[in-house]
């Protein structure tokens, strides 16, 4: 099933504009901007040290950018009166290295939130937190801390945790790096299935399989912007810039289809 | 007599001055506890000010003599604060003393502790949307308080022998019940035999109380335990 056949888009539920971020003399991010329609899966590639991570963080503002405004819907978040704490209520976010809460059962990582941030009871928190945990494919895990998980088992727990929230939108930073190869799968076809379920998804990964299966744009970022942006088909087919094709061949090459 | 004999006579004596050990200890170390979770919090994530004020608290509390800061509190303070009306009794003036002492190296261990929680966790717990303060509460803290259990018994078991130092406000803890005891007989060497074996007594409980705690609130993954060691005869 392609991208097209999958659910019409809806309204844009996230825009970037013009984001700069600094660290010292390193100017990571030079202006990004970028937008996320309802049920879009957009895949950021590109080589290492370009400001895909600090892209996400900026997003939800866990690294506050130098310049530039997000909105959430038609809300700034990065507006000085907006309270950032329910703006991140929405977005979710997965983490390379998990960070689940180690002394947290799997089933208490996920209700953490609905229950401290929105006040749900616990009987409702708890339902709820199985039936995200069952969409992931770990409900016989509930009751495991997260150092009785192997990482694959980790990794769909916080993505468990972000759906909890039942967010806008999921920010997926290198979801997959972090893990042993035989791991990846179990982790991308949950991702697959929430993107086919219309969850909308931007995700920093170089698993082109995933992005030729799900994504409806690939995002190329070079040197802190974005160089390209399109299908996977025409970004594959027939790049704009020679080094998006160059890197989309290296990338092919180290992680297959 | 012999010594059993004698201990058995002295024994009602100490062991009720043992109790005012206890009540010392159990006080300085639950104010201790109290201020040293904000001092430590406060090292760790306050703003500059707050950083620095609490770090000179420590400075100040590790580097000068408990005896002199008990001193101070027992007769520097009371003059100022009957003034206003309050009068301070030894028993009171030693736990501030030792419990404002205790503070500060319960909030060293603390801060070692929160330090060692990976900072993702903290970055996760905002992505959610927790606020700093709820971040600190749910995650840090409940964590921290689990991984400083070994150190913090250290301090605990220093806090019940420190307590001996109330001797010098006149508090007749056990250290002082012994003195006097002492004065009266010839026995000195055998008295001061019984109120060793009473503390050793008293640290040896607590310190299985501590152990137990330990193990209940044990988490896989989290602290020492984290590699398990079986052993096997």
């Amino acid at each position: 099933m392609g991208p097209e056949q999958k659910h019409t888009l809806g309204e844009t539920v996230l825009r970037v504009e013009g984001v700069h971020k600094t660290y010292g003399d390193n100017h990571v991010l030079r202006g990004v901007s970028l937008q996320m329609r309802r049920g879009e899966t957009k895949v950021i590639i590109g080589p290492s040290g370009t400001g895909k991570s600090t892209l996400l963080r900026c997003i939800n503002q866990l690294t506050i950018p130098d310049e530039g405004h997000v909105w959430l819907g038609d809300r700034e978040i990065t507006h000085p009166k907006e309270d950032i704490n329910r703006a991140r209520a929405q977005i979710g976010f997965v983490f390379q290295s998990f960070n689940l809460f180690t002394h947290l059962t799997a089933l208490k990582n996920v209700r953490i939130a609905p229950m401290k941030v929105n006040g749900m009871g616990k009987v409702e928190a708890t339902k709820l937190a199985m039936t995200e945990l069952e969409r992931v494919g770990l409900a016989d895990k509930a009751d495991a801390y997260p150092a009785e998980l192997s990482g694959g088992q980790q990794q769909r727990v916080s993505i468990a945790r972000a759906l909890a929230m039942s967010p806008q939108l999921i920010l997926f930073d290198e979801p997959t790096s972090a893990l042993d190869p035989e791991l990846i799968g179990e982790v991308l076809s949950v991702m697959v299935s929430l993107a086919k379920e219309g969850m909308t998804m931007l995700v920093v990964s170089h698993e082109m399989g995933f992005a030729r299966a799900v994504a409806d744009e690939i995002i190329f970022m070079e040197g802190g912007g974005i160089l390209e942006q399109g299908p996977p088909e025409q970004l594959f087919r027939n790049p704009q810039h020679a080094r998006t094709g160059e890197f989309l061949n290296k990338i092919t090459e180290l992680y297959g289809e | 007599m012999g010594f059993l004999g004698f201990a058995g006579e002295i024994l009602p004596t100490l062991l009720r001055a043992a109790v005012t050990t206890l009540e010392l200890t159990a006080g300085s170390i639950a104010l201790g506890f109290a201020v040293g979770i904000f001092l430590s919090l406060g090292r760790v994530y306050g703003p500059l000010p707050v950083r620095w004020l609490a770090g000179t608290y420590i400075a100040f509390f590790r580097g000068t003599p408990l005896l002199a800061q008990l001193l101070v509190v027992y007769f520097g303070l009371p003059p100022y604060l009957s003034m206003i009306g309050i009068h301070v009794s030894p028993m009171v003036a030693a736990v501030i003393g030792l419990g404002l002492n205790s503070a500060a190296y319960q909030a060293e261990y603390f801060r070692g502790a929160v330090q060692s929680i990976e900072s993702g966790q903290m970055m996760a717990a905002r992505s959610i949307g927790l606020s700093r303060l709820m971040a600190i509460r749910h995650v840090v803290l409940p964590q921290a308080l689990r991984l400083v259990i070994p150190a913090w018994s250290n301090e605990l078991i220093y806090t019940i022998k420190y307590s001996s130092l109330a001797y010098f406000l006149g508090i007749t803890e056990l250290t002082l019940a012994g003195k006097k005891i002492a004065l009266h007989t010839a026995n000195t060497f055998q008295v001061y035999l019984v109120v060793a074996a009473i503390y050793l007594a008293i640290v040896l409980i607590v310190s299985r109380l501590l152990a137990t705690l330990e193990n209940r609130v044990r988490v896989p993954g989290l602290g020492i335990g984290r590699v398990r060691f079986e052993r096997r005869r």
